[in-house]
């Protein structure tokens, strides 16, 4: 393995995530910050809004709002309505819009490797580590980080 | 802290407030037996609860306190203020000790020996002896000692009494709080029965809950609206009734009287009185109008800096009162009443009002607006500033009201909650604040809009009214230079694209297209947001926006339709702010003003129009003829077009940004004439002479024009004479003169009015007539060219100027100065007989009124010949 890639120290034992695509590309984030998964749900636009956000989603009367991680992530648009992981972060829900849900999967945390260094900066913030599964890369998200970006107010 | 210390401490914090109310009445009415049972009774109950639950400390400060309330009531001791005050102070240590009983469980170590001394030795004085120079230094030790104690308020969080029977039957009008209630023992037994004390959370939870049900009724409703006779219907009707019933029901237990934000004001006042030696009286009326706790509690500070803002700035001090004529006791008055799903209060009092000069001084001193800009603002306009950041009238901080919070966050807070707020205020009548505010916060209801097939809705209050703009209709959208603007009522309405401001598309507004216009109030302006559709009105609930979105101000909260579709819910302040505020604020103050002064004065206007087609006028008095020449005629010369004219050479200029004509056909212009030098304006149609009222709508920054202004009913562009004049030529003026008098000396005239546009006006006018105007908008900057070492012929000036007035500013000239010799003229529209003589002795040499342009001509004309004479006499 190149000494680009070394283990993280700090992972725990077994962690278990949620994956889901994007643009072919598997990523995972951490089940207990997961509420729920969503079928293309019915998106209203907000104007004004940063681009990253998609717009707003009515979850059994409660606002949502919901984030395009596709547009998060520097990818072109998606062609078809895709699916929403509804994630809870800090008490508010966001709505992650992705391609599509996948497993949960359980993995162990001494696997967890850091990021490339050569990896898309935009990518290279939100990305906590990747997993080298069986066929493919796990990119693990991290949730606060992947809504921060949004918030033109924090962009340094 | 357990169940019964936890029932003590609410009650007694409801009795205290009650206490420190009734002991103020006391003062004004020291005879009231009832009032002094009332209070005693209170009192009495606190000393005997405490001694039951083990509470000594506060047992011995009320047991003291009874004893002189006790020797009150049996006519032992005299109701002095002395006494109150002393009272107050025990009211104030147990409110303290309470404080600390709920934060703690437990009261706090210390001894209250000083002041249970001090209301001993004042219980067994002789009631003959002298008491006043006793009693005075230890008041003030006694505050000292209460105001070192950490502040505590007691009844901010904890338990909302609900009245049982205003659930029952809330029409029942209920005893105003300020009336002593009958806390009679029989009484008490009663009302325990009926009431019953529910935690804030409790109903908090209550009304989400019922929120959402309104809003799944809603959605129902929604989806059910297609298929009425379905099975569905009956019950669905009935759930619907249910709902809003039991809405009704819910707030109503949110409800309070507003009272409740009023308790602490009598004695806020009575402190503010006795601190700065006013005598004020503070009348309470509606007191029992209901209102949601939460509104309540937001606007319980706003209330309370504004009584004590009109105590401490706006009364006078019992002298100055006596010295303006007004009874010495003055009267702050409180007001709240219901009106149409909102909730008037206001606050007024009878003092000096608002002083315009000191907020003017204010304002520039603190760099909130430039002494020109000032000038161009009405009195209302200035008032306003009160509300800006930072700003304090009084000269000195006092400890009363400056405190670091103004107006500007009263105002703030007041529009937080969806509410508006307005003032009045008269010089030396005093000054009227009107607070509006919605029942509610969590419900709302709102006008929703549709724009690039996007829904929005707009709160109700906001919205003044809404206006269907088309060309046939009577209302259309007219531009000026691609600003939309409507005419409404004969005032023009600034318009904002919601498609624009929202980033949706282009505006791309065209005159007399189909537009429904939504007229809005943000803070004293209107103005017209163009959206695609209107729906109908709806309930909605507003729902606080996720904190990835809180950056975009033109959204306060969104929410969800019947139909379940999310929408933003618009904030109109935010989007006034997104498009950088409505330009034409200060530009209507000016219109005020102007339309105040001129009143009476109307002047005919030349109409015409450009090649653009739209409508221009420019004062008649400016223009010589009108002639039509054949366009063969134009010859060009040094890259300007020109004409034979009258024997001599007349330039000819297009309006700016038009391009000159070509050489076929006939071209209309407009002569600008003077003594054997012409200009000509060329202009594609001459379309009528009008009388008008000067009254320029919209001023302009655009060279060339004077301004906007609703002339025959259509929005005109006034031309600036004197710009297109000095374009035909630079020397227009020298040359002019030079051939006037004969001789290279000019006469300078200074002109001196506040009027902007008068000034504008005039200058053409007399520069045309040769002299060599210098034109200033207020007295004080005259005086600075005096300094400065300026000199003129003539003074021509207005009376009524803002700062200093004419006979202010004549007799400042006359007493002192190279200028006192000169002749001053005074332009005016007071022109009665008595103000010339007024005029005259505050040493105007003439006063001419201010419609009368050739009187001051004439009067220049033969004041210059004389001293041309004089003068030619003396070199003779």
């Amino acid at each position: 393995m190149s000494a680009l890639l070394k283990p993280v120290e700090n992972c725990e034992a077994q962690r278990e995530f949620v994956t889901f695509s994007v643009m072919d590309q598997l990523f995972g984030i951490p089940v207990l910050q997961v509420r729920e998964v969503l079928h293309a749900p019915s998106i209203a636009p907000i104007p004004l809004a940063p681009p990253e956000i998609a717009g707003s989603i009515n979850l059994r009367g409660r606002i949502v709002t919901a984030v395009d991680v596709r547009r998060r992530l520097n990818l072109p648009p998606a062609k078809d309505a895709g699916m929403s992981i509804v994630v809870d972060h800090h008490g508010e829900l966001y709505s992650l819009i992705i391609d599509r849900a996948g497993d949960v999967i359980s993995l162990k945390a001494e696997d967890c490797e850091d990021n490339p260094a050569t990896l898309d900066p935009q990518w290279q913030e939100v990305a906590s580590g990747i997993y080298s599964l069986e066929n493919t890369l796990l990119v693990v998200l991290d949730t606060s980080r992947l809504l921060r970006l949004a918030r033109p107010t924090e962009i340094n | 802290m357990d169940d019964l210390l936890n029932d003590f401490v609410s009650e007694t914090v409801e009795s205290l407030t009650q206490i420190d109310a009734e002991l103020v009445r006391l003062e004004q009415t020291p005879n009231d037996p009832e009032l002094l049972g009332s209070i005693f009774r209170l009192v009495h109950t606190i000393k005997g609860t405490c001694g039951f639950i083990g509470l000594q400390r506060l047992e011995r400060v009320a047991h003291a306190g009874e004893n002189i309330l006790g020797k009150f009531r049996d006519g032992i001791l005299p109701v002095t203020p002395e006494a109150v005050t002393l009272i107050l102070k025990s009211i104030d240590t147990i409110q303290f000790l309470v404080g600390e009983l709920r934060a703690n469980g437990a009261e706090p170590d210390g001894e209250d020996g000083e002041l249970i001394a001090l209301l001993n030795a004042f219980a067994d004085r002789d009631p003959g002896a002298a008491v006043v120079a006793e009693v005075k230094p230890t008041i003030v030790e006694v505050k000292e000692a209460v105001a070192a104690a950490p502040v505590v308020v007691p009844d901010e969080h904890g338990f909302v009494p609900v009245p049982a029977e205003a659930a029952e039957a809330p029409q029942l009008p209920k005893p105003p709080a300020d009336r002593p209630k009958p806390v009679a023992a029989e009484g008490e037994a009663a009302n325990a029965g009926a009431t019953v004390r529910v935690g804030i959370e409790a109903l908090e939870h209550l009304m989400t809950m019922v929120s959402e049900l309104v809003l799944t009724r809603n959605q129902l409703l929604q989806i059910l609206r297609s298929q009425m006779d379905g099975p569905f219907s009956a019950p669905l009707h009935r759930l619907n009734q249910v709902t809003s019933e039991l809405q009704e029901g819910v707030m109503k237990t949110r409800m309070q009287p507003i009272c409740n934000a009023w308790s602490k004001l009598p004695r806020i006042v009575r402190d503010l009185a006795v601190e700065t030696g006013k005598k004020i009286e503070l009348q309470m009326n509606g007191g029992d109008t209901e209102l949601d706790r939460q509104v309540l509690e937001l606007i319980k500070d706003p209330l309370t800096h504004m009584v004590r803002n009109s105590g401490d700035h706006g009364i006078e001090t019992p002298a100055e009162r006596r010295a303006a004529g007004k009874s010495e006791v003055s009267t702050i008055t409180l007001n709240a009443y219901h009106e149409g799903g909102h909730i008037i209060i206001e606050i007024a009092d009878d003092g000096r009002g608002l002083a315009i000069d000191k907020i003017k001084a204010k304002a520039l001193q603190n760099g909130l607006a430039t002494a020109e800009e000032l000038q161009g603002m009405s009195d209302q306009q200035i008032m306003q500033f009160i509300f800006k950041a930072g700003f304090s009238t009084a000269a000195t901080v006092s400890a009363i009201s400056g405190r670091g919070v103004g107006m500007d966050v009263v105002r703030t807070n007041i529009e937080k909650i969806g509410g508006t707020i307005d003032m009045q205020s008269v010089q030396g009548k005093g000054t009227k604040f009107q607070i509006k505010i919605p029942l509610t916060l969590a419900i709302i209801s709102a006008l929703i809009v549709e724009c690039m097939s996007e829904r929005f809705a707009i709160p109700q209050t906001g919205v003044v009214e809404l206006v269907h703009a088309s060309a046939n209709s009577e209302h259309r959208i007219e531009l000026i230079n691609d600003t939309p603007v409507l005419r409404l009522r004969k005032r023009l309405l600034p318009l904002i694209s919601l498609r624009e401001t929202l980033g949706l598309g282009e505006a791309n507004i065209k005159p007399d297209d189909h537009a429904f216009i939504i007229v809005a109030q943000v803070g004293n302006s209107n103005f017209g947001l163009i959206v695609d559709r209107v729906h109908d009105t709806e309930e909605i609930v507003v729902k606080p926006v996720s904190s990835l979105l809180r950056s975009i101000g033109v959204f306060s909260g969104n929410t969800i339709l019947g139909d379940g579709q999310v929408i933003m819910i618009l904030d109109m302040n935010g989007i006034v702010a997104e498009v950088g505020g409505i330009a034409n604020e200060t530009a209507s103050a000016v219109t005020e003003d102007a339309a105040a002064r001129h009143k009476a004065e109307s002047h005919a206007f030349l109409l015409f129009q450009a090649q653009d087609g739209i409508a221009k006028a420019v004062p008649l008095s400016l223009v010589a003829r009108l002639e039509e020449i054949d366009r063969a005629r134009i010859e060009y010369a040094g890259g300007t077009a020109m004409m034979q004219y009258r024997g001599g050479l007349m330039p000819l200029i297009p309006m700016d940004g038009e391009e000159m004509p070509g050489r076929e056909g006939k071209q209309k212009i407009l002569v600008f004439s003077d003594r054997g030098r012409h200009m000509g304006l060329m202009v594609e149609q001459i379309v009528d002479i009008v009388e008008e009222r000067l009254q320029i709508d919209l001023s302009s920054k655009r060279p060339g024009y004077l301004g906007t202004s609703v002339i025959d009913e259509h929005a005109t562009d006034i031309i600036d004479a004197d710009y297109y004049l000095r374009k035909a030529c630079d020397d227009w003026f020298n040359v002019a003169t030079d051939g006037a008098f004969g001789d290279k000396n000019v006469r300078r005239v200074l002109m001196v009015d506040d009027s902007r546009f008068f000034l504008n006006l005039m200058k053409p006018v007399l520069t045309i007539a040769g002299y060599d105007v210098t034109a200033v908008e207020n007295p004080l900057d005259a005086l600075k060219l005096q300094d400065a070492g300026e000199d003129y012929d003539v003074i021509v000036s207005d009376i009524e100027m803002p700062g200093m007035n004419g006979f202010e500013f004549v007799t400042a000239l006359r007493s002192k100065g190279r200028w006192s010799g000169l002749p001053i003229v005074a332009m005016s529209s007071h022109a009665t007989s008595r103000d010339f003589d007024r005029g005259r002795q505050a040493g105007f040499t003439s006063y001419i009124a201010k419609h009368n342009r050739e009187g001051l001509l004439n009067f220049l004309a033969s004041n210059f010949n004389d001293l041309s004479s004089e003068a030619m006499e003396v070199r003779a």
